[in-house]
């Protein structure tokens, strides 16, 4: 059983999607149940194929019995395991918190929404355990096309805003397959170690460096890497908490593990930072994202809109930790992958809770919400204080990474980034906390009895404390998770 | 640095003999910005959603391109069955198209269909709200608002 894990690990969730859609048409409330057993059934996989890649090391699969360099074959290293187990976690609790939001949302639209839910899942774990770039592009238009129907069933403007996403994203993924067909011109191969064997003697070769161009503008623009950002914060601002809770954790969390598996496995790091010499430049790229993510996130009245851009800047945390060079500055970046998920989701739990309970998600509608409803912002302050890097939360772990790195490879430019980012954290969530607690509640809902508690229900607060309590307990146990998985995550001749 | 100028000034000749000699990729790059230039500058959505397909198939196009070989066919095996001797069995890949790349294409062309009906069905949903699939007056009537 233990050997098919990672079969199981995508054929769960696909073959569970057909049944909700099933479901969806002949008794609407088996579709929740069957959305979480699939998920457990993954995480439960995820957790498994993880152990397994700590006991015994890299677990290679090939799907069918066939050969690698024609069928297509899985490879689960300590990488991707970890972020194999992020994606079934971020997801699960997600589904568990959102169902009364969704119920709330579009009661007739069950079926769909769960069927399109668990296949945006599939589609990301497949991204995350395939070892084949042509297989890589299919799941990403996947996990792409179920996300635009998710975030297109939010407000009167998510059709807009989706569209515009999907022109983005459309042009991202054709350069990712265009980079491939470069890369399978001058390889024959579309396995990501077969070319990876081959591409050595090949490094002076213009069309690899086309096709690493193209492939990395690709996943930028899938990652909304800073100047390739518009299309995020509209599309997750005005989509239903559901989608948002599932797709701003994780997709630019996957475009980046997408990203390093590129430089890591396919190109070796050896071409990307000894034999172009570009990852100067990519620091400075990753340190002006940091800076614009922060200040546009400053310039916002949105709560929604606000994390967003908080997004933007992280993803410039992640870029620059990869292109530093060293391993401080990567395993900063790994981290970061595990726990911006984590935060990303706990903040945009919050403002799952908070939809639901006040039907909106501007400033305004926060006034003296956490006497009404303390324990969501109780998580929204541990939130805060992870993404602003204060110490027992585990942000502060990544961002010492991070930091530590920049200063070993002499890049001050991205330390001050890091630095200013911080900074505006604290004021950004400062002014939130403000208006929260100290402005008197408005009357939006018309009833007198508004000082009272009002808390969201049990299923929402469940998953938003797990999230919290994570925050802290990863921040605590960072140096086991750095010792015993992101240490053999990174490549060894990398120092 | 002696040889530099003659690389980067081509004589016209050389040029076009270049051009001529890889003509599938300048036709791709050609039908690819076509739609790039469509997708940013077009106002209309659904001009957009047309620009954003033309892009799609320069890359269809790009990848059937490179499977081809000059004086090949198609990569159907001539007299496989029945004739079991050494010689003949042996295939001579120069011979047949590569067949590999077309098949890559079937599914980028699904996602393609793919992509365009979840465009347009989203076109269509602008459309019942703003009654209109021009950008400008779109974001005129959520700015009134």
């Amino acid at each position: 059983m233990s050997s098919q894990y990672p079969a199981l690990l995508v054929a769960t969730p696909l073959l569970a999607a057909l049944f909700i859609s099933i479901a969806g048409w002949v008794y609407k409330k088996l579709c929740f149940p069957i959305a979480v057993v699939a998920l457990s059934v993954a995480t439960y996989a995820s957790i498994g194929l993880l152990l397994r890649v700590l006991n015994e090391g890299v677990v290679h699969y090939r799907l069918g019995g066939w050969e690698p360099p024609w069928g297509i074959a899985y490879y689960v290293d300590h990488l991707n395991g970890l972020v194999l187990v992020v994606v079934c976690v971020v997801a699960l609790l997600n589904l568990i918190g959102a169902k009364k939001s969704i119920d709330q949302d579009f009661p007739d639209k069950i079926g769909p929404f769960y069927t399109l839910y668990i296949l945006m899942v599939t589609g990301l774990l497949g991204i995350v355990i395939t070892g084949d770039a042509f297989n890589l592009y299919v799941l990403l238009e996947i996990a792409a096309l179920t996300g635009y129907g998710l975030l297109a069933m939010g407000d009167k403007r998510a059709a807009l805003s989706t569209l515009n996403y999907l022109y983005m994203g459309t042009i991202g993924a054709c350069f990712y397959l265009l980079g491939v067909g470069y890369l399978y011109i001058v390889t024959g191969s579309l396995n990501m170690a077969d070319i990876a064997r081959i591409l050595p003697p090949l490094y002076e070769s213009k069309a690899v460096l086309a096709a690493f161009i193209i492939c990395m503008v690709g996943v930028w623009l899938k990652m909304a890497f800073f100047p390739l950002h518009a299309w995020l914060p509209n599309a997750y601002t005005h989509a239903p908490s559901a989608s948002s809770g599932l797709i701003a954790p994780l997709v630019t969390k996957v475009m980046i593990y997408v990203m390093i598996r590129l430089i890591f496995t396919v190109f070796t790091p050896e071409y990307a930072f000894n034999t172009l010499a570009l990852s100067n430049a990519f620091v400075w790229l990753a340190a002006i994202a940091i800076v614009m993510g922060a200040l546009f996130a400053l310039a916002e009245r949105n709560l929604k809109k606000m994390f967003s851009y908080i997004i933007i800047s992280e993803v410039g945390y992640m870029v620059g930790g990869i292109w530093l060079g060293n391993r401080a500055g990567m395993t900063g970046a790994v981290l970061h992958i595990l726990n911006d998920a984590l935060m990303t989701l706990c903040l945009f739990l919050v403002a799952s809770n908070i939809v639901y309970k006040i039907q909106g998600h501007s400033f305004d509608d926060l006034k003296g919400i956490f006497r009404k409803m303390p324990v969501t912002m109780g998580a929204l302050v541990v939130g805060a204080l992870s993404i602003i890097g204060v110490p027992p939360t585990c942000g502060f772990f990544s961002k010492w990474y991070l930091i530590s790195g920049a200063v070993q490879a002499g890049q001050y430019g991205f330390v001050a980034a890091l630095l200013f980012s911080s900074l505006v954290n604290v004021v950004l969530f400062f002014r939130v906390l403000e208006i929260a607690f100290f402005e008197p509640f408005g009357d939006h809902d018309g009833h007198g009895h508004t000082e009272s508690i009002d808390e969201a229900p049990l299923s929402m607060l469940v998953p938003l404390l797990i999230v919290a309590l994570g925050l802290v307990i990863v921040g605590v146990y960072t140096g086991d998770i750095v010792n015993l998985v992101i240490q053999f995550a990174i490549p060894r001749e990398i120092l | 640095m002696r040889y530099a100028p003659c690389v980067l000034i081509l004589p016209m000749s050389d040029l076009i003999t270049h051009i001529v000699a890889n003509y599938n990729y300048w036709i791709y790059i050609t039908l690819m910005m076509i739609g790039l230039y469509a997708i940013i500058a077009k106002n209309n959505l659904v001009k957009k959603i047309v620009g954003m397909n033309i892009f799609q198939t320069a890359i269809i196009l790009f990848y059937i391109s490179i499977g081809a070989k000059k004086g090949a066919t198609i990569p159907i095996i001539e007299h496989a069955h029945g004739d079991h001797g050494a010689g003949s069995s042996a295939v001579h890949a120069i011979e047949y198209i590569n067949p590999l790349p077309h098949v890559l294409m079937l599914t980028a062309i699904v996602v393609a269909v793919a992509t365009l009906g979840v465009a347009l069905a989203l076109a269509l949903k602008v459309y019942q709200q703003y009654n209109s699939l021009e950008e400008d007056e779109i974001l005129d009537q959520i700015r009134e608002k």
